[in-house]
């Protein structure tokens, strides 16, 4: 009963100008990468799923696109209830199958090529990653070069996967195969598109 | 029923606007890339821009600011009724000056006016498969973007230059991506090839009949394809526009009668209408004759919006070569 009704509630106040707002935020950020675009908490999902990254669910996933949950979020059963309820998005079996991956915890991730790369005909046809993360200056600095950013830009998401910066240098040479990164922090997010760069890591 | 709240904010309903985010998405991730989507039937026919309609629609929101442009007009058929179309079915503000928008909505030219970070120009493109005359079967196209295979594309450059001297493409002139993919940047003039290197404003394409996005995120390397010995070069016009005066825009000939009476004018009315509006530019009225060079140039060339209806644009017709 509980459940039901979390999962019922937390939706977009205002469903077509919150996921126009939130489409623009993750647009932004993906053409500029390692750019922090502020997104208010426009969705409110049950824990530990995050408002932004429910927002950024809410605006892109529908019976179109299979979600793959990481465990800690596939133990939730209302978090799988609200995605369902406002989404209508199917649940992925493994994470090849999936368009979209939400992950709670990212340092516990599986590897990234673990995810759907696309194909080369087909690059496209990939997973887009949502992290959460706490946010994005208090972690390791990564430094990005690459299409989108006009000399260099620095994001220091936390939490980030192990081995993030040689699983991503893997992701760059599959190109333009790979996946695609939005960090969800409280109130913004920035993105890491497959052809950005991360140059050195920074103590 | 005039009712217009029978419609969406922006036309299209929202599943329809998530599926081209998502290709807008994509496309931003892998620049120069076609992403296929599932293009609408929308209430004008294809060739007006509806890939163009599409994407502006999926992005629009209240608080932006629209500007609609055709062959560099804004007072052009095509581009007065998708501004009152987005006028109606988002109450957006809609502007003619390249600065104040947020978004621009172009058919075949980039502004003359250099465009900021946070802006978005969202092209129409009628053939967004650059390699589509050279081979007319779209799984082969495919596989050769998939290989990066693009001897075909400098073969038919390497034809020009046999028959021509030169290369002569003029327009939709093919360019390299980020270094991998080859584009059509669609049927804008060459001369618009370079304002695409590199721009601070996220460039959008829609291609409606042939339901592909695509993409070329900000500050991206977008070099036009050439040989060492024929670089690269943008069309050169002799005489400055007969309006403004302006030096170095691309300029469209206006015919002014049918006695070989013809001027030069610039092909951004916005940037002309600017420029003549701005009292320290030196005005033109002197300088038309000598362009024009016809008997009709020398009767006062007032700058009249009518004008701007009728001429024939350059690179209409030719896309369905």
């Amino acid at each position: 009963m509980e459940i039901a009704a979390q999962s019922i509630e937390g939706g977009f106040a205002d469903p077509v100008f919150n996921a126009q707002t939130a489409f623009r935020a993750i647009m932004d950020a993906m053409a500029r990468p390692g750019s922090v675009q502020a997104l208010p908490p426009l969705a409110q999902p049950p824990a530990p799923l995050s408002a932004t990254a429910g927002a950024v669910a809410l605006s892109l996933c529908d019976n179109d696109t299979p979600i793959w949950l990481d465990p800690w979020l596939q133990a939730e059963a209302s978090v799988k209830a609200w995605l369902g309820f406002h989404t209508g998005a199917p649940l992925a079996n493994t994470p090849a199958d999936a368009h979209f991956a939400l992950i709670a915890n990212p340092a516990g991730m599986a590897a990234l090529d673990g995810f759907s790369q696309g194909t080369q005909e087909y690059p496209d046809r990939s997973t887009t990653l949502i992290l959460l993360t706490d946010d994005l200056v208090s972690g390791p600095s990564l430094l990005l070069e690459g299409p989108g950013i006009e000399k260099t830009a620095t994001i220091a998401p936390t939490g980030m996967p192990r081995h993030f910066v040689e699983q991503w240098k893997q992701n760059n040479q599959r190109f333009p195969r790979g996946v695609d990164i939005i960090l969800a922090a409280p109130g913004k997010l920035a993105c890491l598109p497959r052809t950005t760069r991360i140059k050195t890591m920074e103590a | 029923m005039t009712d217009i709240a029978t419609y969406n904010f922006a036309y299209l309903d929202e599943q329809t606007k998530r599926m081209i985010r998502r290709a807008i998405l994509k496309g931003i991730a892998i620049p120069g890339y076609q992403v296929p989507f599932a293009s609408r039937e929308m209430p004008m026919p294809y060739g007006w821009g509806t890939g163009g309609v599409q994407v502006t629609a999926s992005i629009i929101g209240p608080d932006d600011v629209l500007k609609v442009i055709d062959q560099g007009a804004d007072d052009t058929t095509n581009a007065v009724s998708i501004r009152a179309f987005f006028k109606k079915v988002a109450k957006v503000a809609v502007t003619t000056e390249t600065a104040k928008a947020t978004i621009i909505q172009t058919r075949h030219r980039i502004p003359e006016h250099p465009l900021n970070a946070g802006q978005v120009l969202v092209f129409q493109v009628p053939i967004p498969e650059p390699l589509r005359f050279l081979e007319p079967r779209e799984t082969e196209t495919r596989k050769m973007h998939a290989l990066e295979e693009y001897g075909l594309m400098h073969v038919k450059l390497y034809e020009d230059i046999a028959r021509h001297g030169r290369i002569a493409t003029t327009y939709a002139y093919p360019v390299k991506v980020e270094g991998r993919y080859v584009m059509d940047p669609s049927p804008t003039p060459k001369f618009d090839n370079p304002k695409m290197h590199r721009s601070p404003a996220l460039q959008l394409f829609g291609a409606g009949r042939e339901k592909r996005i695509y993409a070329v995120p900000p500050f991206t390397d977008v070099v036009s394809l050439d040989f060492e010995d024929h670089p690269f070069e943008v069309q050169t016009f002799d005489q400055p526009c007969a309006l403004c005066a302006a030096e170095n825009v691309y300029l469209d000939e206006v015919i002014l009668d049918d006695h070989g009476g013809h001027m030069f004018v610039c092909s951004d009315t916005d940037h002309c209408e600017k420029r003549r509006a701005d009292p320290s530019s030196p005005l033109s009225e002197g300088r038309a004759e000598g362009a024009g060079g016809g008997d009709l140039a020398a009767s006062p060339a007032t700058p009249s919006p009518a004008l701007r209806a009728a001429p024939p644009h350059d690179g209409e017709g030719k896309e369905a070569r």
